[in-house]
């Protein structure tokens, strides 16, 4: 479980995160949900500790994180698993070396036949089996968050954090990607935080939903409480995601009716 | 400008604390040594042999009096390759090889957030890719610029025997007179002076990147413009100081 308290941060004189507070739960797909531009990913970067809130705390199971002594923040990041929005491969490195890396510096004991198995049993666990030997160019947008998730979990991490894994995938990939990531979070019994503007998300695997607008936490709650919420900002944002796919749903029936019509008129000229 | 500066004192500072074990370091400073020593061979190997042979011929020009023995070619060519032009002309060579490629390849990784990934494994980022880059090019510089000497001397003797301005005996004769084994010292510690600055500098370049391709770009462009005004400042530093 992930508590933070009272988060504000502020770049020069904007002020991007304003008060944020909130409880991230064990073994559930936490959602950070908003526009871009709200701060999700600067909220996400305040937590794992990228970037130093100017006010506020984050606790991993009731250890203190933020400003604690450097050896219990190292103990706690050793446990943090993280994808980034662009992936971040290490880009000189192959794949296997992407996964086996995290082992490498973090358990120096480990074995190297030890490494290799784990970093094999990363890469199948994500579905990527046999693409050891290739590197991040040669891989598709999908196979890079995959080997991204590999590399994340390879060192058995208790927190997993997500920016925007969706991000330049196909809806089908993206779905993909979603799934693996409930799936490896309920597996493990993991705390996973995901950075979304997706409403596909959002109904796929939203188990836990913190929605951000303007660096302000607006609303929580679970995807079955989101379709009748009475926030403005909400509503509006799950409005413009809707359009598109109630869009979706009109042409489909527009569709369907015209291949019904041709059906009726092909039966009416066979008789 | 004082801004500057001191936060790339501040910069250096980061890299010796908290530094990751002896072992990987030993090893990321190998791989980093062999990486900017392959790839700076070739052109260190082509600018040295034609500022050598140009040298020669320059010299060869000037000194027409009949009371100076020809062996004065290959001596003068010797004194200005081995004290300046094989150091200076090698570093600022290299500040735009190696300065641009540390910096482009560091820029490269904070903009695609391989920094925030090495920083979230509680790796010190800073120190893990910037120390075994300057230790690399403070072993790898001294040994370009010696190769520099040598082949520089070598352009000399080539392009001064074929075009008949002097004998190669005395080229020979005149590359072993008052030989003063402290210049070639003199040399190797410059070459160790510019290889910290070009190293150090294009780092902090390359590690303060914000944005997007465009600033990996102007941080390129920035690393070898300070690397070289920093080579030429310490190379009269040097002088003053170590002559
Ligand atoms: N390092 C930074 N320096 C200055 N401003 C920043 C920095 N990081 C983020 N911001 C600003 O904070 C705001 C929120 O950014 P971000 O958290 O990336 O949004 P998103 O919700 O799309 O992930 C943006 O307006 C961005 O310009
Ligand atoms: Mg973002």
């Amino acid at each position: 479980m992930i508590e933070i308290h009272n988060i504000h941060k502020t770049f020069g004189d904007k002020k991007v995160l304003d008060g944020v507070s909130g409880v991230f739960e064990t073994g559930k797909t936490n959602l950070l949900l908003g526009a871009s531009g709200t701060g999700k990913s600067v909220l996400l970067k305040c937590i794992v500790g990228l970037v130093k809130p100017d006010i506020g705390s984050v606790t991993f199971d009731g250890t203190y994180f933020t400003n604690n002594k450097l050896d219990i923040r190292q103990e706690i990041r050793r446990k943090i698993g993280m994808l980034f929005q662009s992936s971040a491969l290490f880009d000189s490195m192959t794949v296997q070396q992407n996964v086996e890396f995290p082992l490498k510096m973090l358990t120096p004991d480990m074995s190297k036949s030890e490494r290799m198995d784990r970093v094999n049993f990363c890469l199948n666990r994500v579905g990527l089996e046999g693409a050891n030997k290739k590197m991040p160019s040669e891989l598709s947008g999908g196979m890079k968050k995959r080997v991204g998730i590999a590399r994340a979990i390879a060192p058995n991490c208790t927190y997993l954090f997500c920016d925007e894994p969706n991000s330049g995938l196909d809806p089908l990939t993206s779905l993909k990607i979603d799934e693996l990531i409930k799936e490896i979070t309920e597996e493990y019994n993991i705390t996973t935080i995901i950075v979304t503007h997706d409403m596909n998300s959002v109904i796929e695997i939203g188990d836990k939903i913190m929605f951000l607008y303007e660096g302000k936490k607006l609303w929580e709650g679970t995807r079955d409480q989101i379709m009748d919420t009475d926030i403005r900002e909400l509503n509006e944002f799950i409005f413009a995601n809707r359009l598109m796919r109630d869009a979706k749903k009109v042409e489909d029936e527009v569709h369907e009716e015209a291949r019904e019509e041709q059906e009726q008129s092909k039966d009416s000229n066979g008789k | 400008m004082l801004e500057h500066f001191g936060k790339y004192l501040l910069f250096m500072s980061t890299l010796v604390v908290r530094g990751e074990s002896p072992r990987i370091l030993f090893n990321r400073t190998i791989d980093e040594a062999i990486l900017i020593g392959i790839n700076s061979i070739m052109i260190v190997a082509i600018v040295s042999t034609f500022i050598g042979a140009v040298t020669c011929v320059q010299v060869s020009y000037n000194l027409t009096s009949a009371l100076i023995p020809r062996s004065t070619i290959g001596f003068m060519v010797r004194e200005m390759t081995i004290l300046e032009l094989a150091p200076t002309i090698t570093s600022i060579v290299l500040a735009g090889k190696v300065g641009s490629s540390i910096a482009g390849g560091l820029g490269t990784m904070q903009i695609t957030e391989q920094v925030d990934a090495l920083e979230v494994m509680g790796i010190n980022s800073a120190s893990y890719l910037v120390l075994p880059k300057i230790l690399a090019s403070l072993i790898v510089f001294p040994m370009l610029v010696t190769l520099a000497m040598f082949l520089s001397i070598a352009g000399g003797y080539v392009a001064g025997t074929l075009t008949g301005a002097l004998t190669a005996q005395e080229y020979i004769t005149g590359i072993r007179d008052a030989f003063i084994p402290y210049n070639i010292v003199f040399a190797l510690i410059k070459s160790v002076v510019f290889a910290f600055l070009i190293s150090s500098l294009s780092s902090f370049r390359g590690y303060n990147t914000a944005g997007g391709a465009l600033e990996v770009g102007a941080a390129s462009t920035n690393a070898v413009t300070n690397s070289v005004i920093a080579v030429l400042i310490a190379d009269y530093v040097c002088a003053e100081l170590l002559l």
